[in-house]
């Protein structure tokens, strides 16, 4: 019998089976931010713990937790090595694509669990500013409702397309945006190149 | 890579049993379409029919009852095709009768229909189980209604392997003149299929199921029950399945169900001792799980078990790395972003949902392998739980 052939690429295998930075469950890491996206229903949670050198506004150390799938785990892998050593300003502008750059691709769908580890490294990164002080640096990301009918925000928008929607149609089978009064359709559409040039564009 | 592997995964699908190998390899030069009149017709024929009545004599029923079609779910495909708007058996034969009961535990192949079915004008209206994926009788009795024309509800649930008392529903549909439907394809080979014990209309069955080839299905239905071909333009399978049938498949299916007549027994018996031992053997390693299904109304050979705090599909992806298939319930393996309807259905929690992991044990299963999952399945389940934010 021939090797078995995997699901993922040979990193993500990599990251699955010996995982980075991992917070033991005994461990007293004392961390300066602390982000938790996610959750257990949707079937991805993760934590990121962060410690910056004051000094030099980097990122010193990393830990990270989480509860999902393959894909996650290793995406939350490499994101604590990538981001060690990492200027907090540089760390926060970490898309999803950059990180899944580092996993030899993932397959599309799998796209959404390792956007979780770039929101949950902004959380942590805005909640180091918090305990800080540096209120001033916090960037919340605020949604802007793009379809008013049924309540759809650009944030859902750019989930749908990092779970799959390719088109205005597909678009509005993920969020349902659009299909009662439709005044939102050419915002809509816009939005819908941009998040997929943003994270999937080569 | 001289890997041990344990397919633990037979109510996906199942190797060709010994049997069937040889047979089809005997018949890899009975190619004669079995409609031509000449002697390599008659030939392919002469097995094709022969396949038919080992079929039928395994279900008791007759041959002219016996459909070969593509797959379980063309089989079930057709079957609910037969009770859509736009079908004349529907509103002819069974007149003023506009709706279909199923289950809410279905294969996708009957809720995607069922769903179809809604878009053309059928009114569907869906059965719940309870928390062991057993049908709420009073449920289906509220529900029914002299405008219900047919009951589909599957004889044994894949996922968590849950079996229906179909004698019962059957009877209750029958009272108030609907036909009733039984998607029996994970239950043949594992418990008996009879259907005159069952009293069923329609009922559904694969071939790669039970150790035969791929690509073969049939669809049982009692005589005299209105009918619609699914796929149409040729007379083959008595004008009810047209397209050329699939010699060597069906070849290899008569084969399987002889060979289950033989081993179906002593299977069973072994299905039973090794799922016991693999369920004793979790609940004394692995703390925080749960067994899902109904522990005595339940396929002999399907483990259905979720483990708190850890997802499906990184214990599926360890697992496969210790060269052992299973399969999982969790939304990331289906690729989907919701977990198993299944279990959702039968009102297992989310997180239950999503870190459930189905073994599902087949004849070439030994106690060596479950020896050897349970060896490598409790360290898996300490290292996810060990990067969890949810234990």
């Amino acid at each position: 019998m021939t090797a078995f052939s995997w699901a993922y690429s040979d990193k993500v295998r990599e990251h699955f089976t010996n995982p980075r930075n991992v917070l033991q469950k005994d461990e007293d890491f004392k961390e300066d931010g602390k982000g938790l996206v996610g959750n257990v229903k949707c079937g991805d949670e993760m934590l990121m713990l962060i410690k910056v050198d004051k000094d030099t506004q980097t990122i010193s150390d990393a830990r990270w937790q989480t509860y999902g799938c393959a894909s996650a785990i290793a995406s939350t892998s490499v994101l604590s090595e990538m981001i060690k050593g990492m200027p907090l300003d540089k760390a926060f502008t970490l898309g999803p694509k950059e990180i899944v750059k580092q996993l030899d691709e993932l397959p599309d769908h799998k796209i959404h669990c390792s956007v979780l580890g770039d929101k949950a490294l902004r959380t942590a990164i805005n909640d180091y500013y918090k305990r800080n002080n540096l209120t001033d640096r916090i960037r919340e990301e605020k949604a802007k409702t793009v379809c008013k009918c049924m309540q759809v925000t650009d944030h859902e928008i750019e989930n749908a397309v990092l779970e799959g929607a390719r088109t205005y149609a597909q678009l509005q089978e993920y969020t349902k945006l659009g299909t009662v009064c439709g005044q939102c359709k050419d915002e809509a559409a816009v939005l819908l190149e941009q998040y997929k040039k943003k994270h999937f564009g080569k | 890579m001289n890997k041990r592997t344990v397919y633990l995964d037979n109510n996906a699908t199942t190797p060709l049993h010994p049997r069937v190998k040889e047979r089809i390899k005997q018949n890899l030069d009975t190619y004669g379409n079995a409609s031509s009149f000449h002697f390599l017709g008659r030939t392919a024929r002469r097995e094709v029919e022969t396949a038919r009545r080992e079929v039928a004599a395994f279900i008791n029923a007759v041959p002219e009852e016996i459909t070969f079609v593509g797959s379980g779910s063309e089989a079930n495909n057709t079957v609910l095709n037969i009770f859509s708007s736009c079908c004349n058996v529907f509103q002819g034969c069974d007149l003023k009768k506009t709706e279909i009961l199923v289950s809410t535990i279905e294969h996708p192949c009957i809720l995607e229909a069922a769903n179809c079915l809604q878009k053309k004008g059928v009114s569907v209206k869906y059965i719940n189980v309870d928390k062991t994926g057993r049908l709420d009788l009073n449920n289906l009795e509220q529900k029914l209604s002299p405008q219900t024309g047919l009951v589909s509800v599957m004889m044994a649930n894949n996922e968590i392997g849950t079996i229906q008392d179909i004698k019962a529903i059957a009877a209750i549909a029958h009272r108030q003149g609907a036909r009733m439907h039984t998607d029996a394809v994970q239950a043949l080979g594992k418990i008996p299929v009879d259907v005159d014990e069952l009293g069923v209309d329609f009922l559904s069955l694969s071939a790669h199921k039970v150790y035969g080839p791929k690509g073969v299905g049939v669809l049982y239905t009692r005589k005299g029950t209105p009918f619609c071909p699914f796929i149409r333009g040729g007379h083959q399978e008595q004008g009810k399945r047209a397209g050329t049938e699939n010699t060597l498949g069906i070849i290899g299916l008569g084969e399987a169900v002889m060979a289950l007549k033989d081993d179906m027994e002593s299977d069973c018996r072994k299905y039973h001792s090794l799922r016991a031992k693999l369920k004793q053997g979790i609940t004394e390693k692995i703390p925080d799980i749960q067994f899902n299904g109904h522990q005595e109304y339940s396929l002999p050979g399907t483990l259905n078990v979720s483990f708190r705090g850890a997802e499906g599909e990184s214990i599926l992806l360890y697992l496969d790395l210790e060269g052992i298939a299973a399969s999982t319930g969790s939304a990331c393996a289906s690729g989907s972003l919701d977990p198993s309807h299944v279990l959702l259905a039968a009102g297992i929690g989310v997180e239950y949902a999503h870190g459930s992991i189905r073994f599902s044990i087949g004849r070439e299963n030994t106690e060596a392998d479950i020896d050897y999952v349970l060896e490598k399945l409790p360290p898996v389940i300490t290292r996810i739980r060990d990067m969890s934010t949810a234990y």
